[in-house]
């Protein structure tokens, strides 16, 4: 026993990175568990990081096999007499020698280049195989500065503002009428409120697949087919909303509603200034909730929202490839520009994603 | 105060403004109806979204199901019987989609009968292995946590176009394989790998959700169980098969419930990613729902709507079934 | 400043019937108990006053206007919670002056109603905290201070006390009293501790399975308790009792005699109205039974269990037939466990009640 106490009080470098939180010696099953969550680690996360190191890479890198791990491009250098810059090589001579050479033009596997530092000499024929391009570091920020600007051609302000108009409208909304459900369920005691309550959950039962045609026929008949509000008001009943902000309602005291009451307050003020503010936790996971799903719904925009003005982000980025080609440069900058919002909410709610997930199992 | 409760006290200031003009109609409405009929005045918004855009539509559904025609207006549509079902159901020979009238809807229907449990075992195994190590007395605990997590909350549409730029020709996928000099393929226009992937993709992207379920669960389960069975020198297995195992069934069967009727709606991430293809190679029936009632000339709402009814009585079953198992668990 | 009458009060939960029929009737700037063991009904019947449940059957008067019909917020009365029923989210003031806001009462006047409630209950200093960030007494206060600045007619208390630890409790005890002096409004105070009754009130209810059991002044139920249920029930430690026969013997002597025993004799100032023979149950106070090791007369008991406060002994004690005796002896107490004694009632101290638990005769 004496040695594993030392063992867990001297912080050598490995105990440090391998020891247990207990400071006992480590186990085989722990070497295990490292390798599994190891693995793990790079499956998750090396796809995901690959996109961002690939949304910096310029058009001609993106299209290099085996592709560069580091975003770079070919260095150039400006040469008396050539309007564009020319692309720098590095280029072994008969005798042994390297030389660096712009290129002028290819032929075959003959290569028309230049000594941009004597260009004077006149054009050089080089082989191919005999030149190596010259590159340096180079995160391509104009992907992203292109497709933010109006010039790019794309409309991607256009699709942020349809998205974000659709999440905090469809969220607020949400949050209101949920809010208001669940305090007519939770805190009165009337006729029909467990027929209600049922009607709401039972919804929970519905898949939005199954509905689909029927809830498209609505939307038109509501006359919002093309409209964001054809997105934002089918899907802002949602029975998980209501049945987490009832059961957290559940917990508030009876007695403060009483003592409001009797201090005069309306049932509507009760509702708001009571119930509302004592219920934030719950109304938090809620809008998170609603924040994540609304902001990456797919379906419903897509078969409610049909024309291009309309589009939101995700339907923009599904539909991308299909009008432009494949321009991978602008589409994965898109892509990371699309998950980055939620990815720094992930790193502020964590905690209330992963607790509202195990307390409902919804999602 | 955190941060969550603060963002949510945001859309409270934002609205303190209308609550005030919404607070005098509604002093009026509870003074004209008393206070025991003001529940039903916050009920109704809810309740009116519920009836309009779930319960009706159910109801609209079966109507469609028996109707043709390509029009969507119901006073357009002619009635048909069950002749939308007897389509999908004509059959020369059911485990030969060739051979039947709506030979889509069979592939479709078959692909799913593969994709579902193949999808769901991989997916309940995989995650349980990653709660069990997360559930250890590790270092890093929170980090692996959030690695594992996260891609849940990416959109479908970013996890397809992130593995799609992967799975593509010259994509990292190929890249590796030809760092160590294996040969490179083509993924996604070959049935017998594009199939794979798309299961793959689908659990790479859902399987954090069921971790933080089933660690929940796991961590439910008092620590002195284990320490009585480390007094009585049970083995580690034993005390994973007699005590973890049966302790978290309740949260299995949930997992289990939800998983399967989150996978046979899957539609998103291989619409993106496939498109259903290479021909309808990943087809699911979803998809085929939107392909024949909104992407295909003319839209066949009534096929669409008997198909949907028939993929809603499969879900039905499985939410039943949890019922029924959550019932049992309960009680015994 | 304000009279109540309840007539005919009842109420019931579907077919629960809680509270079969209340008739009560509380003075102008009374101050009344209803005690009571849990689910006897008298939280039931404050929120019947308060107007948080409806009436099922009956009238209630304030000031002899029938209220029942009245929200429980224009009733003129003001509640405090068992829990305080602060509102978490708000500071001290913003629940003092929440009730004021409400019925639109100028800015000033409320300033002015919240600074006089909270320097009569010195919580001045504390106005600008949540209820969180205060301890329990000082909750209590506020929750009182709450209901001090609507200015109601009568104050009902729900339990407040209970929360709160003996030391507090004691405190708060005398706050309330003073308070009731001072502001000399109706009150009304429902708890099941039978001391906060008897040190409290004008008047105590006793109340079981929602029936009155006796109305009077503390001292008058605990000297002329009408049944058995309100003798047991006034009191601590709980009266003994011993059933047996009572004999009428003369008319002035009764006799009561419980198998296994010899006979008390007990002086009464008639016996005239009492059957020959009935069966009785006799009750004597720890207090009035009087232990001698060496006296002739009276009851043997065995002393099982001696336990010596300082100023006050308990002996717990038990007759031939097994059955439980309290005695309690002032100052401190020379007898050890084994000891057999013999014990008496004082002349004068002891009830007897009849086969129902009603009241025969008492000793004085």
């Amino acid at each position: 026993m004496a040695d594993t106490v030392t063992m867990g009080r001297t912080m050598s470098p490995r105990n440090l990175l391998l020891a247990r939180r207990g400071g006992k010696k480590l186990h085989w099953t722990d070497i295990l568990t490292y390798a599994f969550l190891g693995a793990g680690f790079l499956i998750m996360f090396l796809p995901v990081l690959w996109v961002v190191v690939s949304s910096l890479k310029t058009p001609a890198n993106l299209s290099e096999f085996p592709p560069t791990l580091m975003p770079s491009t070919a260095q150039t250098s400006v040469v008396e007499g050539f309007k564009a810059p020319l692309p720098l090589f590095e280029v072994t001579t008969k005798d042994g020698t390297t030389k660096t050479l712009a290129q002028i033009r290819r032929v075959g596997l003959n290569a028309q280049m230049i000594d941009p530092a004597n260009p004077e000499a006149g054009k050089i024929v080089v082989k191919v195989a005999d030149a190596k391009p010259l590159r340096k570091f180079h995160l391509a920020f104009e992907n992203y500065s292109e497709l933010l600007s109006s010039t790019g051609g794309s409309d991607i302000w256009r699709y942020v503002y349809n998205s974000l108009f659709i999440t905090v409208i469809a969220t607020v909304i949400t949050l209101v009428m949920n809010s208001m459900a669940a305090f007519a369920l939770s805190k009165y005691r009337f006729r029909g409120s467990n027929t209600a309550l049922v009607a709401i959950l039972a919804t929970l039962m519905i898949p939005a697949t199954v509905v689909l045609v029927p809830v498209y026929l609505i939307v038109s008949e509501l006359g919002l087919v093309g409209n964001l509000w054809g997105v934002i008001l089918p899907t802002v009943a949602t029975p998980t909303g209501v049945f987490l902000l009832r059961q957290y309602m559940l917990t508030i005291p009876d007695e403060l509603i009483e003592a409001a009451r009797m201090d005069h307050a309306s049932e509507w003020r009760i509702f708001w200034r009571i119930i509302l503010p004592l219920s934030s936790p719950a109304l938090a996971v809620v809008a998170i909730f609603s924040i994540l799903s609304r902001w990456n719904d797919f379906l419903l925009p897509l078969i409610v929202l049909n024309h291009r003005e309309s589009f939101t982000l995700q339907l923009a980025l599904a539909s991308y490839q299909n009008e432009n080609g494949v321009q991978y440069d602008q589409l994965l900058a898109m892509t990371t520009l699309t998950a980055l919002p939620l990815a720094f909410a992930f790193i502020f709610l964590q905690r209330y994603i992963t607790s509202g997930i195990a307390s409902t199992g919804i999602k | 105060m955190s941060v969550a409760t603060r963002l949510a006290a945001v859309p409270g200031l934002l609205l303190s403004a209308p609550a005030r003009l919404i607070e005098l109609p509604m002093a009026g409405l509870q003074k004209l109806l008393g206070i025991r009929r003001m529940p039903w005045v916050f009920l109704t918004p809810n309740l009116l979204a519920v009836l309009l855009f779930a319960l009706l539509p159910v109801l609209i559904n079966v109507f469609y199901s028996f109707t043709g025609s390509d029009r969507l207006y119901p006073q357009d549509r002619s009635f048909v019987g069950f002749d939308n079902y007897a389509t999908l159901l004509d059959c020369g020979n059911y485990l030969d989609p060739a051979t039947c009238s709506r030979d889509l809807f069979w592939r479709a229907l078959h692909n799913s009968m593969i994709f579902v449990p193949v999808q769901v075992t991989t997916m309940i195994l995989v995650a349980l292995i990653t709660a069990l190590c997360l559930n250890r007395d590790i270092r890093g605990r929170g980090f692996f946590r959030a690695v594992f997590f996260f891609p849940v909350m990416l959109s479908p549409v970013v996890v397809a176009l992130t593995w799609q730029w992967l799975l593509q020709r010259n994509g990292a996928i190929n890249a590796i394989l030809d760092f160590f000099s294996l040969p490179t393929f083509n993924w996604m226009v070959f049935p017998q790998s594009a199939f794979p992937w798309a299961v793959f993709v689908t659990i790479w992207a859902h399987m954090g959700f069921y971790t933080i379920i089933l660690l929940a669960g796991l961590q439910s389960i008092p620590r002195d169980v284990y320490e009585a069975a480390k007094m009585d020198s049970a083995s580690p297995w034993r005390a994973f098969t007699r005590i973890t195992l049966p302790m978290l069934r309740p949260v299995l069967l949930v997992v289990f419930v939800l998983c399967v009727i989150r996978s046979v709606q899957t539609f998103d991430e291989l619409y993106v990613l496939t498109g259903g293809g290479p021909g309808s190679a990943t087809m699911l029936m979803v998809q085929y729902i939107y392909e024949i009632g909104f992407a295909a000339q003319p839209r066949n709402f009534g096929l669409a709507a008997a198909a949907s009814l028939l993929l809603g009585i499969v879900l039905l079953i499985f939410t039943a079934l949890q019922l029924g198992l959550s019932r049992n668990s309960r009680d015994g | 400043m304000a009279k109540l009458h309840l007539e005919n009060l009842n109420k019931s939960f579907g077919v629960v019937e809680v509270i079969p029929k209340v008739n009560l009737s509380i003075d102008d700037g009374e101050f009344v108990v209803f005690v009571g063991p849990s689910g006897c009904g008298k939280s039931t019947l404050l929120r019947l006053i308060a107007g948080l449940e409806d009436v099922t059957g009956g009238d209630i008067r304030i000031d002899d206007i029938s209220v029942v019909d009245v929200p429980a917020a224009d009733r003129g009365v003001a509640m405090v919670f068992q829990s305080y029923a602060l509102y978490p989210h708000m500071t001290v003031r913003q629940n003092l002056s929440f009730g004021l806001e409400n019925i639109r009462m100028p800015k000033p006047e409320i300033e002015n109603r919240v600074e006089t409630a909270a320097s009569l209950l010195q919580i001045d200093t504390l106005l600008d905290r949540r209820p969180k960030q205060l301890s329990g007494g000082q909750r209590q206060r506020v929750a009182i201070g709450r209901a001090i600045t609507r200015d109601p007619k009568i104050f009902l208390f729900d339990e407040p006390l209970s929360n709160l630890d003996a030391e507090l409790r004691v405190l708060m005890r005398i706050e309330i009293t003073k308070l009731h002096e001072r502001l000399g409004n109706t009150m009304i105070y429902v708890t099941h501790d039978q001391i906060e009754a008897m040190t409290m009130a004008d008047k105590i209810v006793v109340l079981r399975d929602g029936v009155i059991e006796q109305v009077g002044a503390p001292l008058e139920l605990y000297n002329r308790p009408q049944n058995e249920f309100v003798a047991g029930f006034i009191g601590s430690p709980r009266m003994n009792f011993v059933s047996g026969m009572l004999r009428k013997q003369d008319t002035v002597t009764l006799s009561f005699e419980s198998p296994g025993l010899p006979a008390l004799v007990l002086c009464v100032e008639s016996t005239a109205s009492l059957p020959d023979v009935q069966p009785a149950t006799l009750g004597v106070r720890p207090e009035d039974l009087l232990a001698s090791q060496d006296a002739q007369t009276g009851w043997p008991v065995v002393v099982n269990v001696l336990e010596q406060h300082g100023a006050n002994s308990y002996l717990h004690c038990t007759l031939p037939d097994g059955s439980p005796v309290l005695i309690h002896e002032p100052g401190q107490s020379n007898v050890s466990r084994g000891d057999v004694l013999q014990v008496t009632p004082r002349e004068n101290h002891w009830h007897l009640f009849d086969e129902n638990g009603s009241r025969i005769v008492s000793g004085r």
